[in-house]
Order: structure tokens, then sequence, then C-alpha cells
């Protein structure tokens, strides 16, 4: 009797600093999980429904057009997807809460072919649990996060990266 | 187990320190120790005081032991304490480094509190730990003396020996008395006092507010139950705490609602109190400035269809709409919003016009959205006049390889390039305006754009709260001011009567505490029967300093 | 309403005078010679407690008048609060009384009632409208019930008091003669700022200064008293004001700590001028009064106020507080200051009743923790506003 009633006190006291160590860092999205829907808008006005690129590799990335790295990233991602778009990928930039004229003057820019979508409530971005600038999520083509990148990526990240979510290659590298 | 048996018969568990039928002391630790500290637990045998060779006996031990839980108490009393001394981390300004901001604001001693971790003391693994020993305690030490002193309290015996009575702080053998007349008023007066009395061979037992005993187990209940709540808080989804800044005009899902409400501002208030609101307010107001009177956002709650995905707005149905004041929060599901910031007068748009810089004359005005300019950048004006937006900096820091560079999406320190277009120049001048910066990039302008006010709004704080822990912190709170009450408020009162040899009759009475009350209430029972009021002999021994000696030499509080 | 506050304030003037008259009577109730067990029927007594009684209906007028000025529960403000706390602090000694009838509980719980009020009147005493924080009924049940509960766990400071004087002998000096002796002299130190403040600014002094605050910012300061320490980098703004021109670090509150200073040398100098006229401490100038009193009955006393007023603040300091805050504050706790030094003060009662009821602590003992308590909640009240201040600042 005694004994278990010292185990539940035990493991409950366990359970309560663990977790409050461990902090909010539980309830973020994170690998593994399978990656929240979204329906957004490009500059042409046309919606993109992530459901819609089911059996595809995602690469999202959220960013803005004030933050130095992201904007470092884009000529990096542009040239990859021109390599792996034929290959089941699709790129999707999130643009969190800017205004049309800034984001269209940037994509413009730097000429990107893939869909820029703004997320202009940062609903979207709530959804991912995005804190920093840039984030990039790798997502499945069976729709499950594959990785999650907080920070700057080099070329040859983000070409590897688009290797780990092609169609494919599922089955060898997993 | 081996059992000690009283002079009377009775078999009690070893650790005994009172027979449990007669109550005869039954060891000589028991007898030299005071009566009120053998009574307290009715002399029952309690596991902690028998029991000692396991690891399991060990722990047991430490936690039930009260000097333990008293200790524990002090020590998170100290460290709480300490927690005041300089600002815990969540109170400091939230832009500069907490390590920093000790040392250059407290010098020496806020770098020492710092490394200690004195700065999130509340929240260290050790104050927990604290508390979680005090919970343990709480249990333990409960458990240790709660259920032999129910067995104790339901099962006594109304006949107790001698020398059970003469113990008793209150106690007269009263001679030549014990006629069963006399007995009969006692009970009788005791009954009008509300007494339960028991009678057993001529013998009473006269007992009221045995519950009160209860109250310190009840209120320990309530109090795990209140720490249970303040542990589930850890559990996922039990706890929601997101601050939602939303502008004017915005519509922003709530943070924590998974995206399923949304919330709309529709106008925040500042309002402070005037001179003349009330006569007797003018001279504090004249005193410390300007007092604020309300903050307020009226608030449009909207709820997305359950179908709905991340990113469509369309599917959006008011389900609320009223305004969210300081002390009265919006509350919604098992959410509620409360007023906790705001920041005035952010900027929102700018007007300018574009004026002929010879004549000074204007030729036409315009305004930009600083959050959402025109798509296009054109902003046409009169007759053959437009200006095109080819750059905007809404956080402008200054010129990078010639290039304006901007620190953030908010439009803090706004700069823009403008094109200006005129029947002169078809194909534009270029202009850099910022906020007290007009630069001519390109060589002289013949038009230049003035900047004609602004237009802004005000950025409502709401803090997102969802706690499912209340309801147990509530009921633990309850039940812990139940208890507390019970036990502070009533006394567990007992009389003892007994028909001696010899026509002597012994009376004893025993409370937990407040005997100025047990005299009081015991008094016209005993009037009532003919007899003096039993003797006090803790006054006695305070008047009667042969007393103290008589305790100073080992025996007990016997009657002469 | 303006007439209305004017009445108000005369209200608590004559109460407090009331409470000086009554001071003496229960002080003759004590000498004299026809009531030897310090309790019971006297004339003296009768004559006292019916003037507390008065008194205390004229500070119930106080708060009514300044509750229909104002709108609002005054209880506020720290001059509003501490009042308040002291007219609790009657009543409950009123209450106590009729059950025990003991004459000597009012020879010290009118002083101190007197001199919290007169503490109280330090504080701007105008009234001043709610912030939107305090535009809440919880105001005036949550502030009142902690006000309650910590003037009935004050009486039991004041029993421990007399308790302590009469049962430490003095005589033989020693470490608790020496601690009731401090007790005294803090006793003391309030009455020195008390009359210090009231000398300077009957005296209509007042002093200027700008200064450099932490923040960097420069900023006026007022003084009313002559300036001993001054802000950092504080300039004189006053012509002929005084000032020794010794800065503070920008961290210090110097306007306070000036005040403190000036109180710890007034008082210091009455502590001295009674030991001097006197020749005897200030323990054993106190110690024939309570000749007589039954040790016994002020431990019960003691014991049963803390025993009454623990649930009484737990309710109001905790329980009230905690649901207020969840309204207000978006969060039932949340380690504001003045929120971990109620949670001390209730720690340290919960500690003394397990020390009692568990561990035997009676008497002595006993008495010393009901004084530690009562210097918890005086800190709690003063310190904490004055000094940590955190959300509970308002005044």
């Amino acid at each position: 009797m005694r004994v278990s009633i010292l185990a539940v006190l035990l493991a409950a006291i366990s359970y309560t600093i663990y977790s409050s160590v461990a902090g909010d860092e539980r309830l973020l999205v994170k690998a593994g999980d399978q990656a929240p829907d979204f329906k957004l808008e490009d500059l042409t006005g046309e919606s993109h429904q992530l459901s819609d690129y089911q059996g595809q590799g995602v690469f999202l990335n959220f960013w803005g057009t004030w933050c130095k790295p992201c904007e470092k990233e884009f000529p990096f991602m542009q040239n990859q997807y021109e390599v792996y778009q034929d290959q089941g990928i699709e790129v999707i930039a999130v643009n969190v809460g800017e205004s049309e004229f800034k984001v269209s003057n940037f994509a413009n820019e730097y000429g990107l072919t893939f869909p820029v979508v703004r997320d202009v409530n940062k609903d979207v971005m709530d959804a991912y649990s995005i804190g920093p600038l840039p984030t990039t999520m790798l997502i499945s083509p069976d729709g499950e996060i594959i990785k999650v990148i907080k920070g700057e990526m080099t070329e040859e990240m983000v070409a590897s990266y688009m290797e780990m979510i092609k169609p494919e290659s599922q089955e060898s590298s997993e | 187990m081996s059992k000690i048996i009283c002079q009377c018969g009775h078999e009690n568990p070893e650790g005994s320190e009172l027979c449990q039928a007669c109550g005869r002391t039954l060891t000589e630790a028991a007898a030299k120790r005071k009566t009120h500290d053998v009574m307290r637990y009715e002399g029952m045998a309690r596991r902690s005081q028998t029991y000692h060779s396991s690891i399991i006996d060990k722990i047991w031990n430490f936690f039930s032991s009260v000097k333990v839980g008293v200790t524990l108490i002090f020590i998170t009393l100290v460290a709480s304490a300490i927690g005041t001394i300089f600002p815990q981390e969540f109170f400091i300004p939230q832009n500069i480094p907490a390590v920093e901001y000790y040392e250059s604001r407290y010098g020496i001693a806020g770098k020492i509190y710092y490394v200690l971790g004195f700065h999130d003391l509340y929240g260290s693994w050790w104050f927990m730990l604290l508390v979680a020993a005090i919970g343990t305690s709480i249990i333990i030490a409960s458990l240790d003396r709660g259920i032999p002193l129910y067995k104790a309290l339901k099962k006594q015996r109304v006949e107790r020996h001698d020398s059970f009575l003469k113990r008793q702080r209150i106690y007269t053998a009263y001679e030549g008395n014990a006629s069963d007349d006399v007995i009969e008023r006692i009970g009788e007066g005791l009954r009008k006092r509300r007494y339960k009395v028991k009678a057993e061979n001529g013998h009473l037992l006269a007992e009221k507010n045995r519950f009160s005993r209860w109250g310190p187990y009840i209120n320990h209940v309530g109090l795990i139950i209140f720490l249970i709540g303040a542990m589930l808080r850890f559990v996922p989804g039990m706890y929601v705490d997101e601050i939602l800044w939303i502008r004017e005009g915005e519509t922003r899902s709530i943070p924590g609602t998974e995206q399923e409400y949304f919330l709309k501002n529709d106008g925040f208030t500042l309002e402070t109190y005037q001179e003349g609101d009330s006569e007797v307010f003018d001279q504090t107001i004249q005193r410390t400035g300007a007092i604020a009177k309300n903050f307020q956002t009226d608030a449009i709650l909207y709820k997305r269809d359950e179908n709905a995905v991340a990113g469509s707005q369309d599917e959006l149905t008011e389900v609320d709409h009223h305004a969210i004041q300081v002390n009265v929060p919006m509350k919604f599901d098992q959410f509620a919003l409360y007023q906790t910031d705001y920041i005035e007068n952010e900027l929102y748009k700018m007007n300018f016009t574009m004026d002929n810089k010879e004549t000074g004359e204007p030729v036409g005005a315009f305004t930009v959205d600083l959050f959402n300019p025109e798509t296009s950048g054109v902003y046409e004006l009169e007759e053959g006049y437009s200006v095109e937006l080819t750059g905007y900096y809404p956080d402008f820091s200054g010129f990078e390889d010639g290039e304006p560079q901007s620190d953030s999406p908010l439009p803090n320190n706004p700069a823009f390039l403008f094109n200006m277009v005129s029947p002169e120049h078809p194909d534009g001048e270029v202009a850099f305006v910022a906020i007290q910066q007009n630069l001519e990039p390109l060589g002289p302008n013949e038009y230049e754009i003035s900047f004609n006010g602004i237009e802004t709004r005000d950025l409502s704080g709401l803090t997102v709260r969802k706690d499912l822990t209340l309801w147990i912190l509530a009921l633990g709170g309850a039940i812990f001011m139940f208890g507390v009450v019970i036990g502070a408020y009533w006394n567990h009162r007992r009389v003892w009567i007994k028909k001696g040899p010899d026509s002597i009759l012994y009376a004893a009475g025993h409370t937990n505490k407040n005997w100025y009350g047990l005299k009081k209430d015991i008094a016209p029972a005993f009037e009532y029967a003919g007899l003096d009021q039993p003797m006090d002999h803790q006054e006695l021994k305070e008047s009667d300093s042969s007393a103290k000696e008589e305790e100073e030499s080992g025996t007990t509080r016997q009657h002469k | 309403m303006a007439q209305l506050a004017s009445i108000s304030s005369t209200l608590l003037y004559i109460a407090f005078l009331l409470y000086l008259v009554a001071t003496v009577f229960f002080a003759g109730s004590i000498k004299s010679k026809k009531h030897t067990n310090q309790t019971g029927k006297n004339r003296w007594a009768t004559i006292g407690i019916t003037i507390t009684l008065i008194g205390f209906a004229s500070q119930l007028g106080y708060f009514i008048t300044r509750w229909i000025a104002s709108g609002h529960a005054p209880v506020s403000n720290l001059f509003e609060f501490i009042t308040f706390f002291a007219m609790m602090l009657v009543a409950s000694f009123i209450i106590i009384y009729f059950i025990y009838r003991l004459h000597i509980l009012g020879v010290f719980a009118l002083p101190i009632a007197l001199l919290i009020i007169a503490y109280s009147s330090m504080f701007p005493r105008d009234i001043s409208p709610l912030i939107p924080a305090l535009q809440s009924d919880w105001l005036a049940i949550h502030v009142s019930t902690v006000a309650a509960g910590e003037a009935i766990l004050a009486i039991s400071f004041v029993a421990g008091l007399i308790f302590l004087l009469k049962d430490i002998d003095l005589s033989k000096g020693g470490k608790q003669a020496f601690w009731l002796e401090s007790v005294l002299f803090g006793i003391i130190l309030v009455l020195g700022f008390v009359l210090s403040a009231t000398a300077f600014s009957v005296a209509g002094y007042e002093s200027e200064f700008t200064f450099v605050n932490a923040d960097e910012e420069e900023t006026t300061v007022q003084y009313a008293m002559p300036a001993l320490v001054t802000p950092n980098e504080g300039e004189l703004l006053t012509e002929g004001a005084f000032s020794t021109g010794l800065e503070m670090h920008e961290l210090v509150n110097a306007p306070r700590l000036n005040t403190v200073i000036w109180s710890i040398g007034v008082g210091a100098i009455l502590y001295l001028l009674i030991r001097l006229i006197t020749r005897r401490t200030v323990a054993a100038l106190f110690q024939p009064l309570v000749k007589k009193a039954n040790l016994d009955m002020l431990d019960e006393i003691g014991y049963r106020s803390v025993l009454i007023g623990f649930p009484v603040f737990t309710l109001g300091g905790l329980v009230f507080a905690m649901i207020w805050a969840q309204i207000a504050w978006t969060r039932f706790w949340g380690w504001d200051p003045k929120e971990v030094w109620a949670l001390i003060t209730w720690l340290f009662y919960a500690a003394f009743l397990h020390l009692r009821l568990s561990r035997g602590w009676e008497g002595n003992r006993s008495a010393w923790l009901a004084v530690i308590g009562f210097v918890i909640i005086m800190f709690n009240l003063v310190a904490v506003n004055l000094i940590i201040a955190g959300l509970h600042s308002y005044a």
C-alpha cells in the first residue's frame, strides 16, 4: 500500500518537473506530424491547397521580404526548383502578412516561377507554429512533415532536402 | 505484528500509547509525555512511530514527520521571499537579455542573483521539488495520523480507567456525589448544550463536534486536489497562454484555438478621467496627471467552418459581439480573451501631395496605405499627373549598396521611392521620401512629394487564456476552506463522568483547543447537578508554584 | 460630494481622538485596585469599551461617507487600505474583548490601531478615481477580507506581546529581552516617522530636485523633509532648502531613504530620551502594566485569534485574490511580489498552527511566532508597496 502511494507520487512529480523543464516545445508542429492542410492564393489569384499536392513532395518555405536570410535563399530555391520540379517536387513560398505590392515586387525581382502565396492574416503561420523566419518544412508525398529547418539554408542543403522528399526516392531513403 | 495487552485485557496494536478500551497508558514513555500530546491522536499506534527498519519505512517516516513538514514550509517561505528581492525574469523588459539586465541594473548582487538562477526561482526544478515535497508530506502525514485517529474515535468506550481521567486537564473527583440522580442531571445538562451523551453502566461519555477533528485532514485533501490541478497545467491541451496583437479593423485567428476562432478588432478606446468628472477626484488628477479610466476593444468573434482549412477566410460566421475591457473578458468555448495591453497611434496611412517646387502649388494629393499600398504602385492624380510607388521600406534603416533597407514589415519609419510623372516629364522624376528626409537620387527635380498628414490606429493587446484546471483548483480551494473552517471554528469537546467506588464521582473533560470555551460550555450542567465546576489544572498550576515542581519531577499533571 | 468628503475626514479624526481617550480608560481599568483578576466587569473598562464602540462607529461613518463620496469602496490606495486595516483591528479587538473581557488587551491594541491610523495619514489622502484594473466588485470583497484576516491575526500579536512582556525575565537580560526591546524599538521608530513627517508638514517644508533615474531619464522629485541624501545627479531647485549634496545610487529611491533616515533618527532620539529620563528599558516600563495579566488566557487569545484569522486571511488573501486575479490579470497566480508575500504570510501561519498543534509549541514560543507573523504582515503592507512594488503599486 505504502509502496504504491509513494510510486504514484514519484511518477506524478517526475512528470510535472519533466514537463516544466521541457516547456512548450512539445506543442509545436514537428517532424513526424501530419502537415496541416491550408489554402492560400498566389500573386495571380490562383488558390493553392496543400492536399492538392498529395503524391508530390512539398518544399514549404515561410518568409518575409525584410528578412535577409530569406532573401538569400530564394535564388537557391529557384535553381533547385528548376531541377526538381519535373521529379514531383513543388515549392510553395508562404509570405507572412505582407502587402501584395511588396510580395509581387519581390517575386518579380527574383523571377520566381514557383507559387508564392500570401498568408495575409498569419493564419497558416499559426497553424504551423512558425517562430522566427525563415522556416522551411519538408512535406513527404503522403503529407507527413519530414523535417523542420529553422534558419538559412545553402544551395547544397536545398538540393539535399528536395532529394529527401522526392516521391520515387521514398522507399530507398526511409 | 505484536500486540500490547492492557491490564484490562484489551489487545492493542504495537505502538499504542493509550489502551483503546480503558484509556490506561501502555508505556513508560507515554506516561511521561504531556497529556495533551498523547491525546492528540487518542494514543493510537501510528505506523511512522512504530516501524523503522526498511527503506520504505524510512521514507514514510521522514515525510510523516510534522517537523519535516514545517521545515519544508520554512524553506519554501524563505525561497519565495528571495524571489522578491529583484524582479523575476518575466517582469523585466523583454528586449534586453536577462544576463545583462541583472548585472547592469543591480551590479554584482544582480549577477549573483542571476547566476544562482533566482531570476526564475518559481519555475526552477528545485522550487517545484520543494512544493512537491510539501505535497508528499501532506499526504503521508495525513494518512499516518488520520486513519488511526478515525479508528480510535469511532470505537470509543464510555468507561475509562481512573488514570486516564486523572491525567486530563479538566478533572475533579467529587467525593460522596456519585448518585445516579446527579449523573443523570449532568447528562441532561450536557444534552441541553447539544452534547451527544452515551450512558453505560451508570457512566457517561458526552461528546460534541467530533467532525471538527476531521478539519485538518479535509483541508489537506483540498490542498492535494489544488496541487493536482496545478500539475495538470503541464498536460498538453489543458492550458493556453497566448498574446494576440490586433490592429483596429483587422481580423486575426485567435492563437491557441487551432484556427477555429477569429477575432475582429472593431475599434480600441482609451479613456482617462477628466477634471470635472467628479469634484472629489479633481485634486488627485491635478496632483498625478491623467488617470486611465477605461481600456476597451470592441470585438467581434467569428467561428470558422469546421471543414475549412487554414488560410481560407470566407467561411467565418459571427458568434459573439461585445466589448472587452479590463475585468470584463470575452468568454467563448473554454477560452477567455482579456484586455491586457495596447499601443496607441501606430502609423496607418500617409497623405502626400505632389507639388511644383517653383510655385509651391500642389498638383494632386494621394494616400498610401502603409500596410497595403496599391498593388500596381500607381496613384493617379489629375490631368496627366501621377505618382508611381517603386519602392516601399516600412522600417527604413539606411542604405546598403545604394539600396534602401527595411528592418521589419512594420511601418515604424516608412520610406518611399516615388516616380513622379508630369506632362513635362512623362518618364517621371525619382524622389526618395522618408521622415525628415527628401532625396533626389537622379539629380534635381521639378516636382516634389510633400508630406501632408497621417492617419493612425491603435493596436490592442489581448491575452488568450484557456485553463481547464480551474474547476479542479476551485474544488480544491473550496474543500480546503471547508476543512479549515470546521477545524478552526468548531472544537471537539468530550466529558467523561465515571461512577467510582465509595460514591466518588469522577468528572474529566478534554478538548482539542479552546479550553476557555469548554469550561464555559460545561459549567451549567454541573451547576444544574449541584456540583462545582470541574477544575482546570493548568490554571491551578499557574497560580500554584508547587505544581510547577511537580511537573519538573516527571510525574504528569495529576490531581493531588 | 466635496462636503461629504470633508465630513468623512472629520469623522476619522474624531475616531482617532476617541480611541486615544479609550486607551486612557483601559489603562485606568488595569490600575484599579478593586479588580485583581483583570477580566469581568470594571467601571473603567466599561467606559473604555463604550468609547471604543463610539469611536468605531465614527470610523465606520468615515468609511461609509467616503464610499458614497467617491463612488467606490475606499480601499483603493495605501491611505485607505491602512486606515481600513486599523478599523478592522479595532473591530477584532472589540469582538475578542466581548469573548474574554480582558482589559489589558485594550491598553495595547488601541495604541497600535492609533499608530497605524497615524501612519496611514502620511500617504496622500485625496480621493482618487479607480484605474481600470480596480474597477470590480472584487476590490471591496478581496481587500476587505484580507484586511479583516490580517487584523484578527494582529490581535494574536497584541496578545503575544503582552504575554512576552510578562513572561520574559527582563532583569536577567539575554536574547529574549533583547528581541522584545527591539520590537518595541520598532514601534517607536514608526512613531518617529509619524512625528517627523507631521512636524515638517505642519511647518510647510518642501523642496524639489531634478535627477537622472535608472532609465537615464531626467525627472523631478519632491522632498517633504530636509534632504540628508540626494538623488543620483540630483540638483536642488527650491531656493533656501536644505541639502547635504550626498548623492545616492540611481537605484535607490533617495526621498524614501531620506524619510527612513529621518524616522530612524527621530525614533532613536525619542528612544534614547525615554531611556535617559526613566533609566529603564521600554520593556521594563511596560512590564508593571502587565503584572496581573493571566498568561494562560493570553496564550489562548493569541492562539484563538490565529485560528479565527487564518481562514479569513486564506479566503481574502488567497482565494478571493486568485478569483479576482483570474478575472483582471488573466491568471489566478503570477508571482507578483504582493502575491508572494501573501503566500509567505499564509505559509508562516500554517507553520504556526502545525507547530502548535503537533509539536506543542505553546506559551512563549507561540507568542514569539505571533510577533514574527505580524512583522511579516506589516512587511507586506508597507515594504512590499514602498520598496518592491509590482502590480499592486497603486498608491
